[in-house]
């Protein structure tokens, strides 16, 4: 793990900070996609770090808190019969559904299983033959790969009891639709690394000249992203507005082939609705009709009242970049971790929790 | 282990008959020998003079055997430790077993082997006890209590109305590897080298730092379930002092650090064994380190921060990089991300 001391060096960080001040003249607002990044950035304190002029705003990608209550209702809709184990993972069971969580019905004896993989979910369907498997598939481009494979192993292992409940979303569209907003504030985009490591570069160039704003595909640790804001800096000073790539480490121009093939073997996009934002056409991923025997929502005919969101909850607001978690009037008061009004407060890379937990209060 | 005529422990193990009677005889007596349990009485008398602490503790962790060890020396240095953190040497325990049916009786063996080593080695007695067994699926294999007592060291005032501003805080070693140790079983993890459980008996240390640094001592918690972070956000919200930590001082073990980024975890919050924490007069800090880091076990401890003035009833941490940001009380158990 030697990108951990390397990537979190105070000297390179010192010297990178150093040259954003030096070249920031006018002041600019960023967003990162990723909650991960958001994380990284309260975490490590940067933020103030940072000249007064350059604002960061956080971004919706943080796949838990943009899962639509509807979605997270199904889920523990499945859990609850009988004789169906629910795996997810694991942060995906604090967040509220329109009644409870998947960690409440779990509490109420729901069979709810933490899993680290889908693969798991495959050989637990492969152990528990008089049990259905469903694995509760979210996330964004990043995890789509491996819950894909999850769908095609069970189709190969003939496995009758594996299902996925897809709630796949995809980061362009939402960064259309972010830039496209009346209200929109965002000079520059910090774009999600692992994201681009599986779909590469070529989606973002026609958004970054469409909208003439710079997006540079950074990493997670304190040297990458502070890279990432000297390069969009750079940018924006010179009037540029490129598509660079920051975590080349990780990310090729045309991602990872092997990984896109097998989510068009299994997924086809279509509108999706993100919890907060409401519908963003062509933002998501659902299993397509070749692969429909493993689509949870086909097989087992959910059947539940559409739910409405909490009217309390300004996560919207939060995830386009229009308002910081401290400007919602119930941030640590009516909302915290322990009764959240909504998944950016629970989810481990939602933005109102890095504030809640890292930042002062 | 000698050749029983029961493989596996069944309700009747629990009847107070005659099965009850086979097992505690072939077993628990005769590896825990000694004075008191030879009586087979309903309870231990003991002989005790002066100021004496006393603590209970329940052990339920899954898997029942981990990497360093397995519930058997997790009971034993559990109760051994908290009462440490009183200022207290632990010298009597009692044991209490809640065996799920159907736990192999090689496995409660080995348990048992292990409990004689951890009391042997911490220098605590086993007095008393009790086995009961519930039905299969009433319980998890099986969970252990402890309850022990032990004399306070008489230069030891540990309370924390006693910290001030400036007061130093040690950790006493590596954190987060017993969290990591039982997730990595769990989980089914597999890491280049084996991450073992830190589970340690701490009061032959604690003795030595209180016979040398007596009421400079302040304070002393064992940073078990919440890791450190929730040691310290206890002791800044009950003395409304702040504490200040800077997470370059912060021993973590490279292995744990690997893995507790790969799992998502912070390891401020991982559960620890075998580590506590120090708050120490600012006078005695440096030679109470030295002490510590003087033996083998204590090696990687540290200061790692202060008691202040400033933001009253928070903990504050320097990060790596020079920022800082809030250490909050973790709302509940740590779950691990999805990407």
């Amino acid at each position: 793990m030697k990108y951990l001391s390397e990537f979190r060096d105070p000297a390179l960080v010192e010297d990178f900070l150093n040259e954003i001040h030096k070249i920031t003249t006018q002041p600019w607002t960023l967003m990162e996609i990723c909650g991960g990044q958001t994380h990284s950035l309260v975490k490590n304190g940067i933020p103030a770090l940072l000249p007064d002029k350059i604002t960061l705003v956080h971004g919706p990608g943080c796949p838990v808190c943009v899962t639509s209550i509807g979605i997270i209702d199904e889920a523990i809709y499945l859990a609850q019969q009988r004789d169906i184990i629910l795996c997810s993972f694991g942060d995906m069971l604090r967040v509220p559904g329109s009644q409870k969580s998947l960690l409440e019905v779990k509490a109420e004896g729901a069979d709810v299983r933490i899993l680290y993989s889908p693969l798991e979910a495959v050989k637990l369907a492969e152990e528990n033959p008089n049990k259905q498997v469903v694995f509760f598939a979210v996330g964004f481009e990043t995890t789509a790969p491996a819950n894909a494979l999850s769908v095609v192993l069970a189709a190969q292992y003939k496995l009758e009891n594996y299902s996925i409940l897809a709630s796949h979303v995809l980061v362009p569209p939402a960064m259309e639709a972010i830039l496209s907003d009346e209200n929109n504030t965002i000079d520059a985009f910090l774009a999600a690394g692992h994201v681009c490591t599986i779909m590469g570069l070529d989606e973002y160039y026609p958004i970054a000249q469409k909208y003439k704003c710079p997006i540079v595909v950074t990493g997670f640790e304190p040297v990458d992203l502070l890279q990432g804001i000297l390069m969009a800096v750079t940018q924006l000073e010179k009037g540029e507005y490129k598509v660079e790539n920051q975590y080349s480490r990780s990310v090729l121009p045309q991602g990872n082939l092997i990984a896109q093939q097998t989510i068009h073997q299994v997924f086809e996009v279509n509108d999706r609705v993100w919890r907060g934002i409401g519908n963003i056409p062509q933002s998501g991923y659902d299993v397509n009709t070749v692969f429909k025997k493993y689509n949870a929502r086909l097989k087992f005919n959910i059947d539940i009242i559409p739910a409405e969101e909490n009217k309390e909850c300004i996560s919207g607001d939060i995830m386009k970049g229009l308002k910081k978690p401290k400007q919602c009037p119930n941030f640590g008061t009516k909302c915290k971790p322990e009764h959240p009004l909504g998944a950016p407060m629970v989810s481990s890379e939602g933005a109102c929790a890095a504030y809640y937990h890292y930042a002062e209060h | 282990m000698p050749k029983f005529d029961f493989e596996v422990i069944t309700m009747g193990h629990g009847s107070g008959g005659l099965l009850t009677h086979r097992l505690l005889k072939s077993g628990v007596f005769d590896i825990l020998k000694n004075e008191w349990l030879d009586q087979q009485h309903d309870g231990a008398i003991l002989n005790i003079n002066g100021k004496i602490a006393f603590s209970s503790d329940s052990y339920v962790v899954s898997p029942i055997f981990f990497p360093g060890g397995n519930i058997g020396d997790l009971a034993i240095n559990g109760t051994v430790n908290d009462l440490a953190m009183c200022g207290a040497n632990a010298e009597y325990l009692s044991l209490s077993f809640i065996i799920e049916e159907g736990l192999r009786m090689e496995e409660l063996w080995q348990i048992l082997l292990t409990i004689k080593k951890a009391a042997d080695k911490a220098g605590v007695v086993v007095v008393t006890g009790d086995t009961k067994v519930v039905e299969k699926g009433k319980g998890d294999k099986i969970f252990i209590n402890t309850s022990g007592i032990g004399n306070i060291h008489p230069k030891a005032n540990i309370h924390h109305n006693r910290i001030k501003e400036g007061d130093v805080v040690i950790v006493s070693g590596n954190i987060a590897s017993h969290g990591i140790a039982i997730m990595s079983v769990r989980e089914g993890l597999e890491f280049e080298t084996t991450i073992e459980t830190d589970s340690l008996p701490l009061n032959h240390m604690v003795m030595l730092l209180l016979d040398q640094f007596g009421e400079n001592i302040k304070f002393l918690r064992d940073a078990t379930r919440g890791g450190i972070a929730s040691v310290l956000n206890e002791v800044a919200e009950i003395t409304s002092h702040g504490i200040y930590i800077d997470q370059k001082l912060i021993p973590v073990e490279e292995q744990v650090d690997g893995a507790c980024e790969m799992l998502g975890l912070d390891p401020l919050y991982v559960a620890n064994e075998g580590v506590f924490l120090c708050i120490v007069d600012a006078e005695s800090a440096n030679d109470a380190l030295n002490l510590l880091k003087s033996t083998q076990k204590f090696d990687h401890a540290s200061i790692i921060g202060h008691v202040t003035t400033e933001n009253k009833g928070k903990v504050i941490m320097k990060s790596k990089v020079g920022g800082t940001r809030m250490v909050n009380f973790l709302p509940g158990e740590q779950l691990p991300r999805i990407c």
